[in-house]
């Protein structure tokens, strides 16, 4: 079998006296399309930034690529959409375009030739379907179309692990669906593997291949599927937390 | 005022500093005005200020020193800049208060030194206000080397820069070394305000930072867009500012600003003009 792309071990961490990752272990296998859940202040964010060398490891250890998260360089394999993208200054004078181009500052960018940049970015646009609005002010957008740019953003550098945290916050459920649609065609088309943090377990498991339920500790990492066969109680036990799965038809 | 370009040095380097900060400031301007820390440049004149009445209290001392006051107001400026960096660290949840402390520090000195150095002179006048006759040519050769760097750096640094000021924790990680390119970025300012001081002085150096850049913003359809047209007001209200003032003998300050507030009232009052023609063209 080959490397996992991210293997986290025995990972706990506190922010001062109060502890919100417990002996944490999963691997993300190539190819796979992961949904991260758990309640509100389960750690899923804090577990994120770790993954992200944004916040730097306690106790336990994580591998990305093989490397040790804290030698690893990111110039382009990973690639991530937050929560707060969607809370950027409106007033910015930016363009799509410019938005999108941003993702592609890792490394040295003076002596990339500027029409293969641009490229690049009208690719990334049209893999999210937005190249009608390229030249667009990202402020005057809707909030859908916002995230689809942070989505092309994020696929510019052509990166193998994309990591969302919360992307459907404030974004319309018609929308939302249009938005896993895109996700499932990244990961089966562009075999990009996509590691999709929610508290929306309902309609997060008939998305992703491989679930992780976290609660501080985790509580639940297998087929989705399984774990929609669960009965309610049983899911309230692996979630950790008293919960209303809201239950749908496949 | 040709002629008299042509024939007095003084006049000279003071036009010749002009076009140079008329270029860096709107050009830092516009990422300082992005990243909403307008008032950065306030609190780092003030502390150039500070750095040039130290210079010329050190002036006045029987051992003087070789550095100029305007070279210890750059000093003073880039050791500003760092500690606000610092403070802000220090200050996560409150990272505005670092302006205002660095402010009242800034002008603290400045009272202190230019106590001693004896009082308010026409020197102070005209770092206070801008002056069209006080920039020697070594002052030039230095704001020409500052607006070389400044140049460089940004242009070298443009995307980081830019990906930065629109989104810091993707920037990071995007493997992007935000707290180097923030302190280099707060010593370029740093720079570029103690440079602009000659010109326009210590009250009004935010103005020129800022006003082309909101002017700029109203017609800009794209970030390079806000940059360029952000110059080029810069520049127009540097040109007319330096010639209004010399003929009206008036400190440059004054013109200049008023200019460009003049440049900005004429934008929002063409635009307005135009948006209403365009209701009115949708209603007939």
């Amino acid at each position: 079998m080959s490397t996992p792309l991210v293997s986290v071990s025995h990972l706990s961490h506190r922010y001062d006296q109060h502890s919100v990752l417990e002996d944490v272990s999963f691997d993300v296998e190539e190819g796979s399309f992961v949904g991260l859940v758990g309640p509100n202040g389960s750690g899923k964010t804090t577990l994120i930034k770790l993954i992200l060398g944004i916040e730097r490891i306690q106790k336990g250890s994580i591998e990305l690529f093989g490397k040790p998260v804290q030698r690893f360089r990111n110039k382009g394999h990973i690639s991530f959409v937050s929560q707060k993208a969607n809370s950027f200054n409106r007033g910015f004078p930016a363009t799509a375009k410019e938005v999108v181009g941003m993702g592609l500052t890792a490394g040295s960018s003076l002596f990339r030739s500027q029409s293969n940049i641009n490229e690049q970015i009208n690719q990334a646009l049209e893999h999210v379907n937005m190249m009608t609005f390229a030249n667009q002010n990202i402020g005057e957008l809707s909030g859908g179309q916002q995230q689809r740019v942070f989505i092309a953003r994020a696929l510019v550098s052509k990166p193998q692990l994309l990591i969302l945290d919360e992307p459907t916050v404030g974004v319309d459920t018609d929308n939302v669906q249009q938005f896993y649609q895109l996700l499932s065609t990244l990961n089966r088309e562009l075999g990009i593997t996509l590691i999709l943090v929610s508290h929306d377990i309902g309609t997060i498991t008939t998305q992703v291949n491989d679930l992780l339920c976290l609660n501080k500790t985790l509580h639940y990492h297998g087929d989705p599927n399984e774990f929609d066969q669960l009965s309610n109680e049983e899911r309230s036990t692996f979630y950790g937390h008293d919960l209303n799965v809201i239950t749908h038809d496949h | 005022m040709l002629e008299a370009l042509l024939n007095y040095e003084l006049l000279q380097n003071t036009f010749f500093t002009g076009l140079l900060v008329g270029l860096i400031a709107p050009l830092l301007g516009t990422f300082v005005v992005v990243q909403r820390q307008a008032m950065i440049a306030d609190g780092l004149s003030h502390v150039t200020l500070a750095g040039i009445a130290f210079g010329m209290f050190m002036q006045k001392q029987p051992m003087s020193t070789m550095i100029t006051p305007f070279q210890f107001g750059m000093i003073f400026s880039i050791a500003g800049a760092v500690i606000i960096e610092k403070l802000r660290s220090m200050y996560r949840e409150f990272q505005e208060i670092a302006i205002p402390i660095i402010h009242s520090l800034g002008v603290g000195l400045a009272i202190i030194f230019i106590a001693l150095a004896n009082g308010i002179n026409t020197d102070i006048y005209s770092y206070l206000f801008g002056s069209v006759a006080a920039v020697s040519r070594n002052d030039l050769l230095l704001i020409l080397g500052t607006a070389i760097f400044v140049v460089i750096v940004v242009f070298v640094l443009y995307k980081k820069l830019f990906a930065l000021s629109f989104d810091e924790e993707f920037a990071q990680v995007s493997g992007i070394r935000a707290r180097f390119i923030h302190y280099l970025f707060m010593i370029l300012t740093a720079l570029v305000i103690a440079a602009s001081i000659r010109i326009v002085g210590v009250l009004l150096v935010s103005a020129l930072m800022t006003l082309p850049v909101a002017t700029s913003m109203r017609v800009a359809k794209s970030f390079k867009q806000t940059i360029w047209y952000s110059i080029l007001y810069g520049e127009v209200a540097v040109i007319i500012g330096l010639i209004s003032g010399y003929y009206l003998e008036i400190p440059p300050g004054g013109t200049i600003v008023l200019t460009a507030v003049l440049l900005l009232g004429l934008t929002l009052l063409v635009k307005k003009i135009k948006s209403l023609g365009r209701i009115e063209g949708e209603h007939s």
